[in-house]
């Protein structure tokens, strides 16, 4: 159900599995995301979507199993995944005490590129947080903060999205500005993994939908297949198997 | 060369982060100076013993401030939820250790220039006699002190109890590093020639190359998640 | 297997113990607490070994990840702390009717207690750590640096003690000794040597099953 590889995956899991300590959080996963695909990663909190993208990012390390960005090992191909992954989580990433740009440029030189501050700063314009360019982000909301982690990936310009509820805490503009830059990443051959437990709009930019449960995927489909009722009715149903 | 940009980032970043908050340097130069005042209590009634024993309280001085500020190495990272993207960040992760370590030297030297300064008014040392080959010593020995303290400070950045487990770690594998300096101090305070301790500082220099090649080598395993 | 390994490791402790006190010569001085040294000694050779092999076992477990590695690494470094916790306590026994003091801060008492807390902050490090996982590579870079760190410990405080001071009173080992004094220890080393094999190997069938039990 999951596909084929093909020549245009650019995200390919094999059997993962991973255990923490004694707890099974991924019981043999297998999902392919193509170029230009969206796939909705749908599931209860603390099911196993964020192991997931973590793994993928090569945060952390399966138990078993194969997880591959643009054909490399994330394990064993770590930097390589590196450069051409992006992942927009939780953490927001940032340095409280530095302002937008300084983080932006810190961000730039560790990945051993020189920062060209005009870059940085159309990449600010881009979000709207220009005018904020030089405030530090201790003074931010999380809105403003969320923002400014999208605005390093429009300077390191990744292959692959992993993405954990990135459309948390961004007001409407935002939303639309999100929307519309996945929608562009996708166009331009991309791949989009994104994780969320809600249903509401963010889903409208996703083809596929994939529904995470007990560490298992239960449901791969696109969305043409099902409509919006039918994914949200069989969400529940494994989901209040799910104890 | 991209390693040297990349480590500059961690420096300018962690130079600048300091220098507007204020933690670290503050706390670490204050508790140097309560320290003076501890040993002067505890010891300061018999001034020759307390001559015999300064090299040793000073260098006590300089490791426990150190600790402080070693100890939080990471914990910048951790607080700011930037340590997941340290590792993302493509690159040699050794860069980071690198830079974690410049900046810890730059906070050991500041330490180490209040301390020998207080030391000098206070107790009436006199150094004089013993530079330049303290600064040999000096050099040498906080380079030991540093690189295996940033390399145990990000360990332990993510341990339950860091305050307790990061000196349990590191005092004793300094030992060797610390007699080093606590030797060649003593000697050179006593007007001692610094070829009469070369094989301290052979052993330093020994332990400084063992440590920062452990570090460069071993610093990415530690930043997984 | 483990079961034969631990039979000759009974009969290497027995051959020794017969050795220490049929065959090696009664001291003149001292009398027969210097009987302890054929424990004392090895025992310390023994948990050296130990931590090559927990050297060896972190630098394999770091490259590979293989769990096996983590095993032995761990059960090496449990073993090498209990033989050293061994010979500090029989040099204690050994010095309190000898010399008249538990404990003197001599090169060799000194060293080996340093590299003893080095090696139990090993297993802190282990306990401390929530995600075994990440202990496990946390304990490797500590084992590493701990083992190479030993050289530096025993220079130094070999260094801070013989230089300006008078040596150690703490013969270390008879240096002319006689064949029968050398065959004793030697018996005993490889007695203490099969002993620690015999428990590292038992606390890695442990760690496993406690791994099986839990995947």
């Amino acid at each position: 159900m999951t596909g084929l590889t093909t020549p245009d995956s650019l995200i390919q899991v094999s059997g993962l599995r991973k255990v923490f300590g004694a707890t099974l959080v991924l019981d043999g996963v297998d999902l392919v995301v193509r170029a230009g695909e969206t796939v909705g990663l749908l599931g209860p909190n603390g099911t196993g979507k964020t192991t997931l993208l973590k793994i993928l990012a090569t945060v952390a390390r399966p138990t078993r199993g194969e997880a591959r960005i643009a054909g490399h090992d994330c394990a064993r191909e770590a930097e390589a995944v590196r450069k051409v992954v992006g992942l927009v989580a939780h953490g927001t990433h940032l340095y409280d005490d530095l302002t937008a740009l300084e983080n932006l440029t810190f961000w730039r030189r560790l990945a051993g590129q020189r920062p060209d501050a005009d870059a940085l700063r159309a990449a600010l314009a881009e979000v709207e947080l220009d005018d904020c360019a030089d405030l530090r982000v201790r003074t931010f909301s999380a809105g403003m903060k969320r923002r400014l982690s999208l605005a390093r990936l429009l300077v390191s310009r990744p292959r692959v999205l992993l993405l954990d509820e990135p459309f948390s805490s961004l007001d409407q503009r935002a939303r639309k500005w999100l929307e519309q830059y996945l929608q562009g990443f996708t166009a331009r051959g991309g791949a989009i993994l994104m994780a969320t437990h809600a249903f509401g709009r963010e889903l409208d930019v996703v083809d596929r939908f994939v529904i995470l449960a007990n560490g298992r995927i239960i449901l791969d489909a696109p969305r043409g297949t099902l409509g919006g009722d039918e994914i949200h009715r069989l969400y529940a149903l494994h989901t209040e198997e799910v104890s | 060369m991209t390693f040297v940009r990349r480590t500059w980032a961690v420096v300018w970043k962690d130079v600048l982060v300091e220098r507007r908050s204020k933690e670290t340097v503050n706390a670490v130069l204050f508790f140097s100076v309560l320290l003076l005042f501890v040993f002067e209590f505890t010891l300061g009634g018999d001034r020759e013993r307390l001559i015999t024993v300064l090299p040793g309280l000073l260098w006590l001085g300089v490791l426990l401030a150190g600790l402080l500020g070693l100890g939080r190495s990471f914990v910048l990272e951790r607080e700011n939820d930037c340590w997941e993207a340290l590792l993302l960040t493509p690159g040699d992760k050794g860069a980071i250790y690198v830079g974690k370590l410049v900046g810890n030297l730059l906070l050991m030297a500041l330490v180490e220039t209040v301390v020998l300064g207080l030391f000098t008014l206070f107790m009436n040392v006199d150094i004089g006699r013993a530079m330049p080959g303290l600064l040999a010593v000096l050099a040498l020995g906080t380079l030991g002190i540093a690189a295996v303290g940033t390399l145990f400070g990000a360990m332990t950045a993510h341990v339950r109890a860091r305050e307790l487990l990061f000196p349990v770690l590191l005092l004793p594998v300094l030992v060797p590093v610390l007699l080093g300096i606590v030797k060649s101090t003593e000697a050179l305070l006593a007007g001692e020639a610094l070829g009469s301790v070369s094989h301290w500082l052979q052993l330093l220099v020994a332990a400084d190359v063992i440590y920062v090649v452990a570090g460069l080598l071993t610093f990415d395993v530690l930043l997984e998640g | 297997m483990t079961r034969w390994l631990g039979v000759v490791a009974a009969i290497g402790l027995i051959a020794g113990l017969v050795m220490a006190f049929g065959v090696a010569p009664r001291e003149v001085t001292q009398g027969n607490v210097q009987r302890i040294m054929y424990v004392h000694v090895p025992a310390v050779w023994v948990a050296y070994l130990a931590f090559v092999a927990v050297f060896v076992a972190s630098i394999a477990y770091l490259w590979t990840r293989a769990a096996g590695a983590d095993r032995v690494a761990h059960a090496a470094a449990e073993v090498g702390v209990v033989f050293l916790g061994v010979n500090i306590a029989t040099g204690a026994i050994w010095g309190k009717p000898t010399w008249g003091t538990w404990w003197t801060w001599d090169a060799r008492l000194t060293s080996v207690a340093i590299v003893f807390v080095i090696f139990v902050g090993y297993m802190l490090v282990r306990q401390m750590t929530d995600d075994p996982e990440r202990g496990a590579r946390f304990a490797a870079v500590v084992g590493i640096v701990g083992t190479l760190n030993i050289p530096l410990v025993h220079f130094s405080v070999y260094w801070w003690r013989t230089l300006h001071q008078p040596p150690t009173f703490m013969k270390p080992g008879p240096a002319a000794a006689s064949s029968s004094i050398r065959a004793a220890l030697l018996v005993n080393f490889a007695g203490l040597l099969l002993l620690g094999t015999y428990f590292i190997a038992k606390r890695y069938a442990l760690l496993r099953a406690q791994h099986e039990a839990t995947a």
